[in-house]
């Protein structure tokens, strides 16, 4: 498989005190350990099993995941933000692979 | 009566009819106890009550490859008073757990959605727990008609 591609959506400005919605999503197979291959052997689990979410280096959300977690995770929250910063995405993988994301926004 | 042919068919069908409603999914033991473990896990023995936690995932959904579920939680979301995490299980699936949302005071709301596999029909259950321990749970029965999980 490709290397996962994180997409992350969080709008450019914001007034302050605002509560944005911020959209991820990263393309991953999210192999469940119980799938089995032509041979009748079980496919190992290889999923991403935990995601957070920090701004200016706080913490604003995080999701442990399980195999139940579709495809290509999705995950919709909101955060408020009261300054300018960066909001940090981090994917972990069970492989102990990390992938991340930054986006920037402006507060008026 | 006479049985003719139409009414024998007639008949047979009222009888699957009968058949498919009366079947209800029961809920295998091991599946039970791997709910209240983990829920017993999450809450710590606290008792979940309904209300302030709306667990919102369609009635039919026809892939159980994904399905989408959304959750929130009434709440100041205050440094002292705020939703600290949900957790999502779904009854029916090889193993219960889905996921766990944490949030905090920069979340702003407990508002969240993702998109989870179902196995087959089921009872999807959110179980909120605040800040100061306090429990609260919801749960929806989600129809499946094609189940998620390979084979």
């Amino acid at each position: 498989m490709a290397t996962p591609k994180p997409r992350v959506k969080v709008p450019a400005k914001a007034t302050k005190g605002e509560v944005i919605t911020i959209k991820t999503l990263i393309s991953h197979d999210m192999e469940s350990g119980q799938r089995k291959d032509k041979d009748g052997k079980p496919i190992p689990r290889k999923i991403i099993n935990r995601f957070t979410c920090t701004f200016n280096g706080q913490p604003v959300f995080a999701c442990d995941m399980a195999p139940a977690i579709s495809a290509n995770p999705y995950l919709e929250f909101t955060a408020k933000v009261m300054e300018s910063g960066t909001f940090t995405f981090t994917w972990v993988d069970d492989d102990g692979s990390v992938y991340t994301a930054d986006n920037t926004i402006a507060v008026q | 009566m006479i049985l003719t042919r139409r009414r024998a068919l007639a008949l047979s069908a009222g009888a699957t009819t009968l058949a498919v409603l009366g079947f209800a999914p029961g809920r295998p033991q091991a599946a039970t106890e791997a709910v209240d473990q983990a829920l017993k896990a999450f809450t710590g023995g606290a008792a979940p009550v309904s209300g302030r936690i709306v667990l919102d995932a369609p009635e039919i959904a026809e892939n159980g490859n994904t399905v989408p579920v959304s959750v929130s939680v009434e709440s100041p979301m205050t440094a002292d008073d705020h939703v600290a995490a949900v957790m999502f299980l779904a009854e029916g699936n090889p193993t219960p757990a889905v996921a766990t949302f944490h949030f905090t005071p920069l979340s702003g709301t407990a508002v969240a959605t993702t998109r989870i596999r179902l196995a087959r029909t089921q009872n999807v259950i959110a179980i909120a727990k605040m800040s100061n321990g306090a429990v609260f749970m919801d749960t929806k029965q989600v129809k499946v008609t094609i189940g998620g999980c390979g084979g």
